[in-house]
C-alpha cells in the first residue's frame, strides 16, 4: 500500500515552524517511513503532484499568490493543518493590519529612517503579487480541520500532531503541547 | 488658561453646589453655553468639585450629548433609527448634507451649524425627525431639509422653524413644539381626563401599606417592559434599612420605536408627578427625581412650571396637602444621550452623576440605590396607572386585561400602518387587532418591544400583547411587504453596537461580531457553520451579559433565526472546494490593486469572488 | 446562619455570610474561572467569565452572593462553552501577538485559552487600532492588550489611594485612561505600584524585566490557571 503522502508550505510565515518540524531531530526518519513528501519547501516540489492526506500549511494570507497556494492545498488535501500563529491567527504580519496598507507601504520603501530609495518608488513588477488589504489566518480564507498554535509549534507538539492524524485518532494535545508563544 | 472660562465655569459649580454627584448637570451646563466641554473645562471642573480629571473625561465621553470637542451654535441631530430609514433618512441626510457642504459628524466651518446622528428621540410617528438644539421637527423630506438650513442661516434660532404647533399642550408657551400627539383612540384608563390632586388626597387618607396594598390588589406590574410587580417592588423599598428613600420617574425613554410617554409627559404631568407622590408616601421617601431623556429637552421648561405650580398648590414641599408627617419634593434629572440609561441600575449611575454604567446587583436598588439610599425606580406609565388606581380604585383598573396583566397598555405604533400613534388597550389585546386599529393588515413582520424585543411573522398575529406573551414596553414596528427585514435587523444591531456602555464583555465584543456577521449574510458571504457560531454567541450574551442591554441584544438575530428563518437562506452551503464564501479575493485585492496601478493576477480561478 | 451550606455542582460546600460564590468555592478548592476578578479588590463582575448558574438563574460568581442551600452550576457543558465563547471573543476584540509579549507565560488570558483548550478563536479577528503608550519611563501601557477588567482602576484607586486611571468612551470605544492628560508620564504612577502588577496581561509592564524567566518555568508553562486553587496551594 502506497503510504499516505504530506505537503506542506509556509505561506505569509519565516519559515520558523518549518525549522520545528526539522528539530524532531532523529524522528525524522521514523517520518520518511511514515509519509511521503509532496509539495514542500523541504523537497523543493513546487505544485502538489497528486491527492495528498495532510496539508500543512505555515503562515497567514497576505497576497494573492498566498490565496491561491493555500487553495490549492485545500483542494488536494484530505486534511488542512493550520501550523503556528501566522497560520492560525494572521501572526506577527498582521501587525500591517493596525496600519493601511499605503501608509505601510510608503513607511516600508519611501518613509522609513533606513531607507535610501531616491527614485520614490514603490517596487511595482507585474511578477510582484499583489498585497490584500490585510493579512489574513488561513481559516479565514479556506475551510481548515486542525489548528496547531504556537510561535513556533514545538517539535513535539507537530510529531504528536502528525501521529495522531495519519492513525485517525483525535487531535488532542496535551495541556504542555499547547502555546500561543 | 482663559480666565472667563474660568470663572464662568467656576459659577457654574457653584450653582450646583459643587457637588461632585451633579457632575451631569454641571457637564450639561458647560457644554450648552461653551459648545463642548473642553480640556480646559475639565480642568477646572475636576479642581472644583474635587474629582480626578479623568472621572470628568470619563463622565464626558460617556453620553451623546457631551463633546470636547467644540461644536456648531445649531447642532442638527438627525434621527437615525430604522422607522426614519423607512420614510425618507437617506434623502433627508442627503439633503442636509449637500445643504450644509459638510458630512456627518461634522461642523461647518464658520463653526455654526453641526451636522450629527442620534437614536430614536421618540417620533417614530412622525419620522423622519431631527432635534435641532432642543427643539423637535419632524415629518422632514428633502426640502424641508434644505429650507431648514437656509432658514437657520439667516437667524441661527431653532425655535423659529416651529410654525405650526401639536395639539394639546404642544402649543403651550413653555413647550411651543410641533410634534403631534397622535393619540388614536379613546382612552380607557390613563388617557383620559382627571382632577388634580384627588389622587393623591385619596392616597394621603390612607396608610403607606394600605396603598401598597392597593397596588398589589390592582396587580399592577411595570409598564417599561420587565414587568415586575410594582407593589412588591415599593414594599421592598420600604422595608429596606435607610433614613432617606428615593422614587425615581424613568422618563428615559429610549427603545426604539416607544413615545408613550412623551404623551403622559405632554399631556398629563400632574398624573406622572401625582404618581412619583403616592408612590413617595407609600415607600417612605422624601425625594422624588424625574430622570428625562435628553431628547426630551424641550418638555423641561413645562415640566419644572407644573412642578412649582404643584409646590405652591402644597402638592410637593413640607406637609404634603397638610399631611403633618409627608413632606416630598421631586427634581428633574436631565439624561445627556445614553440608551443604556434606561436600565434602571444604570440609571441610578446617571442620576449620581457619573457614566450611565450598570451596577452590579445584588445590592438592588430597593436596599441600595441612589447615593446608596433605598430607591424605587418606575416607569412613567406606572406611575400614572398607580394615579388612576387611587383615583378609581383597583378593581376599576383590574376589570381590563388578563389575570397575569392586569389594566391596559399604552402602544405606541410606528412603522409600515396608516394610523401611527399612541394605542391604549387593554392587555390581552392580539397583536392583528392591533394591526386592525393601526391600519397595518398587510404587515409581513411586528417588531414587539423594540430592537430588544422580538420580531414576529403573521403566524404570530393571534397571540396576545401581555407579560406572558407578547411583552413589550410599548414600543410596535410594523414592516410592509416592501422591507427587507434583514435590514432591520442590522439596523437593530447598529444600534445596540452604538448604544453598549462596553463594561462587560458579552455585550461590548458580541454587539459588534453580531453585525457583522449579519452584515456577511446580507453581502452573501456566509456559511451555515457561521450562523451556528453566531447563534450560540447569542444564546451566551442572554445569559451572560451583565444587563438587560447585552442580555437582549442579541435578539434581532436570534428572533429571525427562529420566525424568519428564510432571510438567512443566503448562508449557503459550504464551497465544495473548501474555499471560505466569506473570503472576498477581488474585493481584498483592490486597495494593493489601486496603489501599484495594475490589475490582480487574481484570477480566473473558481471561487474568485 | 454566618456559616452554612451551598452546593456546587453536586458537591456540598461550607459557605460564610457575606463571602461570594466565588469565594465559598476557592476555599472548597474548587476553581471557578475568572479574569478581572481579584483578590482584595472590590469585585467588578464585568469580564463575565465567571459566570455560573445559582439556582438556576446565571450570574458572576465574584459579585453574587452565597445564600444558604443555594444550588451553584459551574462545570456544565453549557457553561464551559459559553466560557469558551466568551474567552474567545477576548482574543478577537484586541491585538494579542503572544509570540513578542512579554507578559506570555504569566498572563492570565493566554492561560484561560490554554485551560479552556482554545486552538484558535472562532470569530473573526477585529484588528482594532489602539494605542502605545511609553511615556513614562519604568511602565508601558498596551491597549492593544487591554481586556477592560478594570483591574488597575481598581488597584490604584483602592490600594494605591492614587486613582491614576479610568474608563472613558462606551462600547467597543471604551478604553482605560490616564488621571490627568493623555500620557501615563504625566500622571503620579510609580512603577512601584500595585496597579502596574494587578494587570492579568500585558497592558500594564514594568519597563526592562520582560522574559526574565525562562520558558517553561512560568507560571502556566506547566499546569493550567486554577490548578493551585484546586490543589489547595496558597496563591
Amino acid at each position: 500500500m502506497a503510504k499516505p503522502r504530506i505537503a506542506t508550505t509556509s505561506l505569509c510565515g519565516c519559515f520558523g515552524c518549518h525549522m520545528s518540524l526539522l528539530d524532531i531531530d532523529e524522528r525524522i526518519l521514523q517520518l520518511a517511513e511514515l509519509v511521503d513528501f509532496d509539495r514542500s519547501p523541504i523537497d523543493d516540489i513546487k505544485h502538489i503532484s497528486q491527492r495528498c492526506r495532510i496539508g500543512l500549511i505555515e503562515g497567514g494570507c497576505a497576497n494573492e499568490e498566498n490565496v491561491e497556494v493555500i487553495r490549492e492545498f485545500r483542494r488536494n488535501c484530505d486534511i488542512l493543518v493550520s501550523v503556528g500563529d501566522c497560520a492560525t491567527t494572521g501572526g506577527l504580519p498582521a501587525l500591517r493590519n493596525l496600519v493601511p496598507l499605503k501608509e505601510c507601504l510608503e513607511e516600508a520603501y519611501i518613509h522609513g529612517p533606513s531607507v535610501h530609495n531616491p527614485s520614490g518608488e514603490i517596487p511595482n513588477d507585474e511578477e510582484i503579487p499583489l498585497l490584500l488589504n490585510k493579512v489574513y489566518p488561513a481559516h479565514e480564507v479556506v475551510k481548515v480541520d486542525y489548528h496547531l498554535p504556537g510561535c513556533p509549534p514545538s517539535a513535539d507538539a507537530l510529531w504528536a500532531a502528525i501521529n495522531a492524524l495519519l492513525a485517525e485518532e483525535p487531535l488532542e494535545l496535551p495541556y504542555q503541547l499547547i502555546k500561543y508563544d | 488658561m482663559s480666565t472667563l472660562l474660568d470663572s464662568a465655569v467656576r459659577k457654574i459649580c457653584k450653582a450646583h453646589d459643587n457637588d461632585p454627584t451633579r457632575l451631569l448637570d454641571v457637564a450639561r451646563a458647560v457644554q450648552e453655553k461653551y459648545r463642548c466641554v473642553s480640556d480646559e473645562a475639565i480642568d477646572v471642573i475636576s479642581q472644583v468639585l474635587h474629582l480626578p480629571r479623568v472621572t470628568v473625561e470619563s463622565l464626558v465621553s460617556f453620553y451623546a450629548f457631551l463633546s470636547t470637542e467644540k461644536q456648531g451654535r445649531v447642532i442638527i441631530r438627525l434621527c437615525d433609527d430604522v422607522i426614519d430609514r423607512m420614510h425618507g433618512y437617506d434623502r433627508v441626510l442627503d439633503a442636509f448634507r449637500e445643504e450644509l457642504g459638510i458630512e456627518l459628524g461634522e461642523t461647518t466651518p464658520d463653526g455654526n451649524i453641526t451636522l450629527e446622528r442620534t437614536a430614536c428621540i421618540g417620533m417614530s410617528d412622525q419620522a423622519p425627525a431631527a432635534l435641532i438644539n432642543d427643539v423637535v421637527v419632524t415629518r422632514l423630506n428633502s426640502d424641508s431639509a434644505r429650507e431648514i438650513v437656509r432658514e437657520l442661516r439667516e437667524h441661527m434660532d431653532p425655535q423659529r422653524l416651529v410654525r405650526t404647533y401639536g395639539r394639546g399642550n404642544n402649543a403651550h408657551d413653555l413647550i411651543r413644539s410641533m410634534v403631534r400627539n397622535n393619540i388614536q383612540t379613546e382612552g380607557l384608563v390613563l388617557l383620559t381626563r382627571t382632577n388634580r390632586g384627588e389622587a393623591l388626597r385619596k392616597a394621603l387618607s390612607l396608610r403607606p401599606v394600605e396603598v401598597i396594598r392597593a397596588i398589589k390588589t390592582a396587580r399592577v406590574r411595570g409598564r417599561g417592559g420587565a414587568g415586575f410587580p410594582t407593589g412588591m417592588k415599593w414594599e421592598f423599598t420600604r422595608a429596606a434599612d435607610g433614613e432617606q428613600k428615593v422614587i425615581i420617574c424613568n422618563a428615559d425613554e429610549g427603545e426604539p420605536g416607544t413615545f408613550k410617554d412623551r404623551i403622559l409627559l405632554t399631556e398629563y404631568p400632574d398624573r406622572v408627578f401625582a404618581g412619583m407622590t403616592i408612590a413617595g408616601y407609600a415607600i417612605g421617601a422624601q425625594e422624588g427625581i424625574l430622570y428625562l431623556r435628553a431628547e426630551y429637552a424641550y418638555l423641561k421648561a413645562f415640566l419644572e412650571d407644573r412642578l412649582e405650580k404643584r409646590r405652591k398648590e402644597g402638592l410637593l414641599g413640607e406637609n404634603v396637602l397638610g399631611h403633618s408627617r409627608f413632606h416630598f419634593d421631586i427634581r428633574i434629572q436631565m439624561g445627556a444621550g445614553a440608551y443604556v440609561c434606561g436600565e434602571e441600575t444604570a440609571l441610578i449611575s446617571s442620576c449620581e452623576g457619573t457614566r450611565g454604567d450598570p451596577k452590579n446587583r445584588p445590592p438592588f436598588p430597593a436596599q441600595h440605590g441612589y447615593l446608596g439610599r433605598p430607591t424605587s425606580v418606575n416607569n412613567v406609565e406606572t406611575l400614572c396607572c398607580v394615579t388612576k388606581i387611587m383615583e378609581e380604585g383597583a378593581a376599576a383598573f383590574s376589570q381590563f386585561g388578563t389575570n397575569q396583566s392586569s389594566g391596559t397598555k399604552l402602544l405606541s405604533i410606528s412603522g409600515d400602518c396608516r394610523r401611527p400613534g399612541v394605542y391604549e388597550l387593554p392587555f390581552g389585546t392580539t397583536l392583528r387587532e392591533v394591526l386592525n386599529l393601526c391600519d397595518a393588515e398587510d404587515s409581513i413582520a411586528v417588531q414587539v418591544g423594540g430592537p430588544s424585543g422580538q420580531m414576529v411573522g403573521p403566524d404570530a398575529y393571534d397571540r396576545q400583547i401581555c407579560f406572558d406573551d407578547l411583552a413589550t414596553g410599548g414600543s410596535i414596528m410594523t414592516f410592509g411587504p416592501q422591507r427587507d427585514l434583514l435590514e432591520v435587523v442590522h439596523a437593530f444591531l447598529e444600534f445596540f453596537e452604538d448604544e453598549s456602555c462596553g463594561y462587560c464583555t458579552p455585550c461590548r465584543v458580541g454587539t459588534v461580531l453580531l453585525k457583522e456577521a449579519v452584515e456577511r449574510v446580507r453581502d452573501d458571504l456566509c456559511e451555515p457553520v457561521d450562523i451556528d457560531r453566531f447563534q450560540e454567541m447569542g444564546k451566551m450574551m442572554k445569559a451572560m451579559s451583565r444587563c438587560g442591554l447585552g442580555q437582549t441584544a442579541p435578539n434581532p438575530v436570534l428572533s429571525t433565526l427562529e420566525n424568519f428563518p428564510g432571510l438567512y437562506a443566503n448562508c449557503k452551503k459550504e464551497d465544495s472546494e473548501g474555499y471560505r464564501r466569506s473570503f472576498d479575493l477581488e474585493g481584498s485585492v483592490t486597495e494593493a490593486s489601486a496603489i501599484a496601478g495594475r490589475p490582480a493576477h487574481a484570477t480566473g480561478e473558481k471561487g474568485g469572488r | 446562619m454566618s456559616q452554612f451550606t451551598i452546593t456546587i455542582d453536586g458537591r456540598e460546600v461550607e459557605a460564610k455570610a457575606g463571602q461570594t460564590i466565588l469565594e465559598a468555592a476557592e476555599e472548597a478548592g474548587i476553581y471557578i474561572p475568572r479574569l478581572c476578578h481579584k483578590p482584595g479588590l472590590e469585585p467588578f463582575g464585568g469580564c463575565r467569565v465567571c459566570t455560573v448558574t445559582a439556582n438556576g438563574r446565571p450570574c458572576s460568581a465574584c459579585t453574587q452572593p452565597a445564600a444558604p442551600g443555594m444550588i451553584v452550576m459551574n462545570e456544565t457543558e453549557q457553561v464551559k462553552d459559553f466560557r469558551k465563547t466568551l474567552v474567545e471573543m477576548m482574543f478577537v476584540e484586541g491585538n494579542h501577538f503572544c509570540m513578542f509579549c512579554e507578559k506570555s507565560g504569566n498572563c492570565e488570558l493566554q492561560a484561560m485559552g490554554y485551560r479552556m483548550g482554545i486552538d484558535v478563536p472562532r470569530f473573526p479577528f477585529l484588528f482594532p487600532k489602539r494605542n502605545v503608550d511609553a511615556s513614562h519611563p519604568d511602565i508601558l501601557v498596551d491597549h492593544n492588550r487591554c481586556i477592560l477588567c478594570a483591574r488597575c482602576i481598581r488597584t490604584s484607586r483602592d490600594v494605591d489611594g492614587k486613582q491614576v486611571f479610568d474608563f472613558v468612551g462606551r462600547g467597543a470605544n471604551k478604553r482605560v485612561a490616564v488621571r490627568s492628560g493623555t500620557r501615563l508620564a504625566d500622571s503620579d504612577a510609580d512603577v512601584s505600584d500595585a496597579a502596574v502588577e494587578a494587570c492579568p496581561v500585558g497592558a500594564l509592564l514594568k519597563k526592562r524585566v520582560g522574559y526574565a524567566t525562562p520558558i517553561g518555568e512560568r507560571l502556566y508553562d506547566k499546569a493550567p490557571i486554577g490548578s493551585e486553587i484546586e490543589n489547595g496551594e496558597e496563591s
